[in-house]
């Protein structure tokens, strides 16, 4: 191998597509190490704190493409406070310097600020892309700059990120000579944007694939905008409300017709059923259809809509489906790979929309289903172990019992049992959050049987120790657990600590752990950080190791502990 | 380290207690397995000792078999069910169950118009505004109406929109905020000729 000159290393590299290939090839000689280095252009990096900014660059020079990802999954529940960390601006502070050729970008859980925004839209003449999901600390002053001078800017994607709207012209501000657009998505943004502008922007981009408007865009426009671009392939509409009597309403139904290219379609924040007619054309050829957000849309027009879509691949619906709405998708839903089903009620009482009879009629239905997120009132063993035998190929597999601690509700018993069919049965399963009435039977069960299983989130589960020392001891390719009001204590977090350096992250809050426990962790393992948040006992010193802690967050990195942790947060 | 399940029965704090279930439930299920232990503590900002080693379950004991219905006021388990902020926010709540049958069914009112042979409808919610309301009116019944003006009404065309509000007085379209007007609208009558000049006059 030594007598391959690295020139004809690197193409051969090249078709290395996966960062876990790269990664094995780097290891083989210090030769290929090189040669992966000053060939690497796109980076994964999990979590933000794993390494800092200038190791990236030091190690690859060359970066085209990064992922970065910043606060905890637990941080989406709002279980991490406000000023936690991940912040972008020392990345695109070293980067502004460094990588004269990054095209693209996509964040998740970051904090990044307008002033990041306006350095990375200056630093980057070749910057393509720009993905933001579930972001926060800027505002619509940011994507001005990014429009403005992002020349040739072909992605701007904001998917659920809390934005401050200065109601500004942003959109205006894409010069004349951008024409260079694929996707557009501002559908998190809350204020008006220009419409001219944007009907302007969209004439001029011909290559326009996915559109997805905010709710201040009305269907006049959304009219319009097909009419410039029948184009596109994914299409996320406004203000979906209208009398269908009316002049623009009509014209929609005629532009629709000629938008064949439609295969994906979201929005309908705001929504007159009786529009919904409209889109039917569309619901032939759609593979994925996101009406999570769509609260106005619900019986006999949801599944009039549903009747149409028969090749869908991709579901995220309300829980105004109910059951009987599921037994219609799973018969009419026969590609349907992943389904995601949303609560509604996240206030009152509550109705019981879906149980476990709906999910039982999908997987009898759609046996290709490999990807759920399950949101319901009820759960029962029978039902899981009957999913599990029709649907062997769960990947990822996520269910929500409202009521977390709540058991099987015809027999009364904890649903180890139905989980248990579950990772027994799906082999692949990679992905795994549990809900209901749980005890340690169940992470015997984990621990036995989900080989693949790469993050477990649990709640308000089990019954000591051993539970969780199942799951370390069984899951050998585990990357992130996730665990809330569970009596798991220093016992189990300390029995194997070389366990949590294969690992990405462990986050523990509610739990039994101790601050002294804590204490042993870091001491053991100087490759992990062991974050304590401490949001009530600030600044005492004092404070007695036996205290339980409030939450813990540790995770592996090469950089030690980070210089911007804010005060409730203690690295020990 | 189990603790033991712990029940207040002497304060009145079922009131304010957090619970695990949704406002309304009752943790019935919990009787069973005897060998479940719910060692669950309440979270430590519900707490009144907020460090204690001790801590009180947050489910109730047995005896209780039924649902009962409690006020919607209840603690809210915090980051459940797990649904992101975002998405959280998206949802205005739901006040009464009527305001969500109003907001799903739309408020359809009758449209008469002098001289037309039959009425019409219109879902009030479907307009955003004054000016929309009345462009449809226009295109239903194929009249013009012109502008509206504080002083004067509408004082360019013989049609003059106008609407009986809750108190059973027909009122002038335009003089009080949209959102105040579809909820004491009950009918719409655009009215024509001598008739309409004496509500078209300013004060």
């Amino acid at each position: 191998m030594n007598y391959f000159p690295e020139e004809v290393l690197e193409p051969v590299f090249d078709f290395l597509s996966s960062n876990r290939d790269r990664n094995a090839v780097s290891l083989v000689c210090k030769s290929w190490f090189r040669v992966d280095r000053w060939s690497r252009q796109r980076v994964f990096i999990g979590n933000c704190y794993a390494v800092r900014p200038e190791r990236l660059i030091a190690r690859f020079p060359r970066v085209r493409a990064l992922i970065l990802k910043g606060k905890p999954h637990f941080a989406d529940f709002n279980l991490v406070p406000h000023d936690w960390g991940g912040f972008f601006y020392p990345w695109i502070e070293a980067m502004a310097k460094s990588y004269s050729g990054l095209e693209e970008l996509r964040l998740k859980r970051m904090v990044v600020s307008d002033e990041s925004l306006e350095l990375l839209s200056r630093s980057f003449p070749n910057f393509k892309s720009l993905v933001l999901v579930s972001c926060e600390g800027f505002s619509t002053d940011g994507l001005a700059a990014i429009a403005a001078n992002c020349r040739l800017l072909r992605e701007l994607d904001l998917q659920e990120n809390e934005v401050e709207d200065h109601r500004g012209q942003w959109l205006s501000c894409f010069p004349d000579s951008c024409t260079s657009l694929i996707s557009l998505n501002f559908a998190c943004l809350k204020g008006e944007v220009n419409l001219v502008a944007l009907e302007r922007l969209v004439a001029r981009c011909p290559n326009l694939r996915s559109l997805r408007l905010n709710r201040t865009v009305p269907l006049d426009m959304l009219q319009k905008i097909l009419l410039r671009a029948p184009q596109l392939e994914d299409l996320g509409t406004g203000s979906y409300v209208k009398d269908p009597n009316s002049e623009p309403y009509i014209k929609l139904v005629n532009t629709v017709l000629n938008c064949k290219s439609v295969r994906s379609l979201s929005g309908f924040l705001e929504v007159s059923p009786h529009c919904l007619p409209a889109i039917y054309p569309m619901c032939l050829n759609l593979t994925s259809l996101n009406l999570s957000y769509a609260s106005g849309i619900r019986d006999t027009d949801l599944i009039k809509l549903i009747h149409h879509c028969w090749k869908l691949q991709r579901l995220w619906i309300l829980d105004f489906i109910g059951d009987e709405g599921l037994e219609v998708v799973a018969s009419t839903c026969k590609e349907l790979q992943e389904l995601r089903v949303f609560p509604s009620d996240l206030y009152g009482v509550g109705n019981a929309a879906v149980t476990e009879e709906g999910l039982v009629a999908i997987s009898k239905g759609c046996l290709k289903l490999h990807s759920l997120l399950y949101f319901c009132q009820q759960m029962t063993n029978a039902a899981l172990i009957t999913v599990a035998k029709n649907c062997p190929n769960f990947t990822l597999f996520r269910l929500c019992i409202l009521d977390p601690t709540r058991a099987d509700h015809l027999t009364l018993q904890p649903l180890d049992e139905g989980f248990g069919a579950i990772v027994q049965s799906c082999k692949g399963l990679r992905r795994l959050s549990l809900s209901g009435l749980l005890t340690d039977q169940v992470f015997h069960y984990i621990g036995m049987y989900a080989e693949q299983l790469e993050m477990l989130s649990i709640a308000f589960a089990g019954e000591g120790d051993k539970g969780m020392l199942y799951v370390l001891n069984g899951c050998k390719n585990l990357r992130k657990l996730e665990i809330r009001d569970c009596p798991f204590g220093d016992a189990a977090l300390l029995m194997d600590v070389g366990k949590y350096e294969t690992m990405r992250s462990l986050w523990m809050s509610a739990c039994e752990v101790t601050l002294g426990g804590c204490k042993v962790l870091a001491k053991k393992m100087p490759m992990l950080n062991v974050e304590i948040i401490n949001e009530k006992d600030q600044m005492e010193e004092n404070l007695d190791d036996s205290l339980k802690v409030e939450k813990m967050y540790l995770y592996r990195t090469l950089d030690g502990p980070r210089r911007d942790a804010p005060d409730f947060v203690w690295n020990l | 380290m189990e603790g033991t399940v712990t029940f207040e029965s002497d304060l009145n704090l079922k009131a304010t207690e957090l619970r695990l279930g949704l406002p309304g439930t009752n943790e019935s299920e919990k009787q069973t397995p005897p060998s479940v232990r719910s060692n669950k503590r309440a979270l430590p900002d519900m707490n009144e000792e907020s460090r204690s080693k001790n801590y009180s379950s947050v489910t109730e004991a047995a005896g209780h078999g039924d649902r009962e219905t409690a006020p919607p006021s209840k603690a809210q388990v915090v980051g459940w069910p797990p649904i992101r902020s975002y998405r959280k926010n998206s949802f205005q709540p739901k006040k009464t169950e009527a305001d969500a049958d109003a907001e799903a069914t739309g408020i359809y009112v009758k449209v008469s118009m002098d001289g037309a042979p039959f009425l019409r409808k219109v879902d009030l919610k479907v307009y955003k505004g004054y000016p929309e309301l009345l462009k449809a009116l226009e295109n239903m019944f194929k009249f013009s109406i012109g502008e509206y003006s504080e002083r004067d009404g509408y004082t360019r065309s013989e049609f003059v929109p106008t609407y009986e509000d809750k108190d059973g007085d027909w009122m002038l379209l335009g003089d009080v905020p949209w959102d105040m007007f579809i909820s004491s609208c009950k009918k719409l009558r655009i009215m024509k000729g001598s008739e309409a000049r004496g509500l078209g006059c300013g004060v």
